[in-house]
């Protein structure tokens, strides 16, 4: 029993990771409909531009802010010389533009940082927690607290601002929020401000959590993200952190227990597919 | 010719054959696929064990071979059915993902270990290695290329272009959007299929990590830089992504850093392809064209 809480709370650990990286991707699809597997990318210099402010200024509360501000400036870039100028082709053609950034990036990551693997040395100053007998280390918790104030911040913006009223907008009908006067532009410009500064919190909280910064560790999460919305709901906010959570625990628990033949990658793709043959709009969709 | 040349030669027609039957399923049919490498890799390892544990000749199997792919094809294209664009992108992604996953853990495809000892093709008693292997490509190339060509040209053909420009009016005229999307992938897998036997011969060892997902990535980028849709896009673009990396080898560090970052310039400024409708290969074509008449 106490071994099945340990992996119960290991899972809502990943699951919260996976949320923190699928949260910019759906607020990406929502309001611009691109598959933007780049964002990985973005989660990874999030990574490295955490660990450089680190071993800078020796401060984690910098570092932080320093890799959302870089990782934000690096979105708004790709969103204005890439995504948006290609917005009238069909769909894969800025799906196929976002694996080349992905892929350059991994390459520059190796290039600059070199391919080994770099040891992230913060403490995250979160106390460890003892309940039911259970020990929950400081990292974990840390992990919890974040995502927590994340999601709370974001639901704040999305549901309680003028902000995120025209997000909605944006995303419901661009030509429509265009005539009452929203720049929807600017809108999707701030869409990646935020998701890619959440992307950064991601990379630096993995690179904390398993100690390792490497130039492909955005590679699996890009893909199991876009499996993740998918189940979710395509651009469903909600839907991607459910999801996430989900998938988490069941990753963790299937390793525990099940003794499945695929690894535990695979798991998050032939779930997408059973949710696509069974409900296609996913769990938390609208459409 | 020497070998290093043979080499890429064969590899390139290989990826020309694989890339034409992509561009059956993307560009004629419409429906996105960043999968086919699974299809490639489960001919080429349906060859790989009709060879070793069943002993039969690459002649007798061949039609085996893409049967079971295009089979296999017609059963994973049925998501496209139900999903569209993004959705079916995303969908393919997966298929990919988990036939390596098979392909890896399954002991009866040979696992991490993959197939090795792959007899070369014979042809009546001659066994075909180097230049006539590459020969026995090209002729591969040249049927998949009048199928093609026969495609854009039939009616089957017609129907297809129609639906990838609008499935709803295609329907209001009598065509099956059903029956010609599956039957694009029954095609373009089974082209895969072809390839991923002739594959298997060329290099007699193979595993599930030839097959992952960055060559669909691959794939897919010939297709779009030599131009969709088009007949002689899926050739030109194999040679050039077959090329490059090879062009670019003093470089050896930042080579893949250069060939992305031409991938991303090139998608970025040339979406179409050198050879698609609108390209600044074909507006130029165009206008030396008119010159030579005037």
């Amino acid at each position: 029993m106490q071994l099945f809480i340990e992996q119960l709370l290991n899972g809502i650990a990943t699951g919260s990771i996976y949320s923190l990286i699928t949260l910019g991707l759906a607020l990406v699809y929502g309001i611009m409909r691109i598959l933007h597997i780049a964002h990985a990318a973005i989660f990874t210099i999030g990574a490295y531009m955490g660990l450089l402010f680190f071993n800078l200024t020796g401060s984690l509360l910098a570092a932080i802010a320093g890799s959302m501000v870089v990782c934000a400036l690096l979105g708004v870039l790709i969103e204005r010389f890439i995504y948006f100028p290609l917005l009238k082709h069909p769909p894969f053609v800025p799906l196929i533009a976002s694996i080349a950034i992905l892929l350059s990036v991994e390459e520059l990551a190796r290039l600059i940082a070199g391919p080994q693997i770099l040891t992230f040395p913060a403490l995250l100053p979160f106390p460890a927690l003892h309940v039911v007998g259970v020990t929950i280390n400081s990292t974990i918790t840390a992990v919890y607290c974040i995502t927590a104030l994340v999601l709370v911040l974001l639901w704040a913006i999305t549901t309680k601002t003028e902000l995120g009223l025209a997000m909605r907008a944006a995303s419901q009908d661009r030509a429509i929020a265009d005539a009452m006067g929203i720049n929807s532009h600017l809108i999707i410009s701030i869409t990646f401000v935020i998701g890619s500064a959440i992307a950064a919190i991601a990379g630096i909280l993995v690179g904390i959590y398993f100690n390792q910064v490497y130039p492909t560790m955005g590679a699996i999460p890009a893909y199991k993200a876009l499996a993740i919305i998918v189940v979710g709901g395509m651009g469903s906010a909600p839907g991607a952190v459910v999801a996430s959570m989900l998938l988490g625990m069941a990753e963790t628990l299937l390793i525990g227990y099940a003794n499945i033949p695929l690894p535990r990658d695979a798991v998050a793709f032939i779930a997408m597919i059973g949710v696509l043959m069974w409900r296609s709009e996913g769990i938390m969709g609208s459409r | 010719m020497n070998g290093y040349l043979v080499t890429i030669a064969t590899i390139i027609a290989i990826n020309a054959i694989v890339a034409s039957g992509l561009n059956v399923i993307v560009g004629f049919a419409g429906q996105i696929s960043l999968g086919h490498a699974a299809f490639f890799g489960i001919g080429a390892y349906t060859a790989a064990l009709l060879a070793t544990k069943a002993g039969l000749s690459f002649w007798v199997a061949l039609p085996g071979v893409i049967a079971i792919t295009a089979a296999i094809g017609l059963l994973l294209g049925i998501p496209s059915l139900r999903v569209r664009d993004d959705f079916l992108a995303i969908t393919t992604i997966g298929i990919n993902f988990i036939v390596e996953a098979i392909f890896n853990n399954f002991e009866f495809f040979g696992g991490a270990l993959g197939i090795s000892g792959i007899p070369r093709v014979a042809l009546f008693t001659l066994k075909l290695r180097g230049t006539e292997f590459l020969y026995l490509c090209l002729f591969f190339l040249a049927l998949v290329m009048i199928i093609n060509w026969w495609l854009t040209r039939a009616w089957a053909g017609l129907a297809c272009f129609a639906m990838r420009e609008e499935e709803a009016a295609a329907a209001s005229v009598g065509i099956s959007p059903v029956k010609f999307k599956l039957l694009a992938f029954v095609i373009g897998t089974g082209m895969a299929g072809l390839g991923g036997a002739l594959y298997a011969h060329f290099m007699r060892f193979i595993s599930a990590s030839d097959f992952s997902f960055p060559l669909s990535v691959s794939l897919l980028c010939m297709i779009v830089v030599g131009g969709i849709g088009t007949l002689w896009g899926p050739i030109l673009g194999a040679i050039i992504i077959g090329i490059l990396p090879e062009v670019f080898r003093p470089l050896i560090n930042y080579r893949i850093l250069f060939y992305t970052t031409l991938l991303l310039l090139m998608i970025r400024f040339q979406p179409g392809g050198i050879l698609g409708e609108n390209s600044a290969a074909r507006r130029l074509f165009a206008k030396t064209l008119r010159r030579g008449k005037s």
